[in-house]
């Protein structure tokens, strides 16, 4: 048990590679039998990784999460910035200029709607329970934009970790209601065809509510909509920490 | 070689997070602006562009991919190494904030959808059950 325990704690980042694997099939699973589908495996397995902190938390009176219990400090490493970066930039692969353009300005437009409009409901419930603080007000706001434009944000202007485990929480949120609430809401909203699918994406954002709503409502339109939701989280990111930031601070 | 983009991916993030620097720097804030969206623009021109298709295709193209499919379970990750304990006291603003954040862009999608050249709707798929079948996937 020792010898495990030591080779478990040598190799911090291949056991992280393992725990967030078994937890992802955990969480797809989940999705496929008790949900049929509709709240997304990603969605999932997030809210058990938030679960999970949240134990480890009050176990360990750390504020990094798993990342605090020596076997799991890996997951701190892969969970970190670096990692996080990395794969956010990847995520941009594939998608062409081309495509952007053909989505047209209503495209561009609904992407910069979105981030504003989420930010500022964001912005606004943060002052409404007590932030007054310009960087915790922007990061909230973010979070309500993704749940990566908000760590993102709060870590580039100096958030607490209080405040940005907050903005995730809003930002998931947002994720599940999206996959939830989509096929519900789609022939209110005339989600029917490809255009109102960009549009749909450049508004919402979060590219797993996006993918797993409009699966959920209708598998053709997910390409429209993830094509646009592709560049929302870059767009909050560039507005986060810049523009946004800088607007609050102005008004705070 | 799948190195080939893995390096073009690296470089894109290093190039992005040291304009995002620098940025910041000459707006006098203590914060990287917006690297990591410039970086991903930087990969996006790069994977358009002819002279970076032998690090974007073939087995380069998939040391991208694999990275780009790590995505979530990094975010997995990310979410496990949050201060969640501390985020609890505030469940209510986080569940306000995510919720109003869906209904008001909801509320837009008719309207913003009504500003561009209209495309007509789908033809209505099969049947319930095939649809139910391929969005359960």
């Amino acid at each position: 048990m020792e010898t495990l325990n030591g080779v478990i704690a040598a190799n911090g980042l291949i056991t992280a590679f393992a725990v967030v694997g078994i937890t992802v099939w955990f969480s797809y699973m989940i999705s496929r039998h008790f949900t049929a589908g509709r709240i997304h495996g990603s969605a999932i397995a997030i809210i058990v990784g938030l679960a999970a902190a949240w134990w480890a938390g009050t176990v360990t009176g750390g504020s990094r999460g798993v990342a605090d219990i020596t076997l799991l400090a890996g997951i701190g490493l892969m969970g970190g910035g670096m990692m996080r970066d990395f794969g956010i930039v990847a995520t941009g692969f594939g998608v062409q200029l081309s495509e952007l353009k053909k989505a047209g300005m209503v495209g561009v437009i609904s992407i910069f709607a979105g981030v504003i409009v989420s930010f500022v409901v964001g912005a606004v419930v943060a002052i409404a329970f007590g932030y007054y603080d310009a960087e915790s007000i922007t990061t909230i706001g973010a979070g309500a934009v993704t749940y990566i434009v908000g760590p993102v944000t709060g870590t580039a202007i100096g958030a607490s970790s209080d405040v940005i485990a907050l903005s995730v929480a809003a930002g998931v949120v947002k994720a599940i209601l999206v996959m939830v609430g989509t096929p519900m809401v789609a022939k209110y909203i005339g989600l029917n065809n490809p255009q109102s699918a960009m549009v749909f994406g450049g508004l919402m954002g979060t590219t797993s509510g996006v993918a797993g709503g409009l699966a959920a409502t209708d598998p053709r339109l997910v390409p429209y909509g993830a094509m646009t939701a592709t560049f929302y989280t870059g767009i909050g990111c560039l507005m986060g920490p810049s523009v946004l930031y800088f607007i609050v601070r102005a008004l705070a | 070689m799948i190195i080939y983009g893995v390096a073009l991916l690296s470089a894109c993030l290093l190039t992005g997070l040291f304009i995002g620097e620098l940025l910041g720097q000459i707006l006098g804030v203590q914060a990287n602006v917006g690297g990591v969206g410039i970086a991903m623009l930087l990969l996006v021109l790069a994977s358009g562009s002819e002279r970076f298709k032998p690090l974007t295709t073939g087995a380069s193209g998939t040391g991208i991919h694999f990275w780009s499919g790590m995505y979530i379970p990094i975010v997995v990750a990310m979410s496990a190494s949050q201060n969640v304990v501390a985020a609890v006291d505030g469940g209510m603003l986080a569940l306000l904030a995510g919720v109003g954040a869906v209904v008001v862009s909801f509320a837009l999608v008719p309207v913003l959808s009504k500003l561009g050249p209209q495309s007509a709707p789908l033809p209505p798929l099969e049947t319930e059950t095939t649809a139910n079948a391929k969005a359960g996937v």
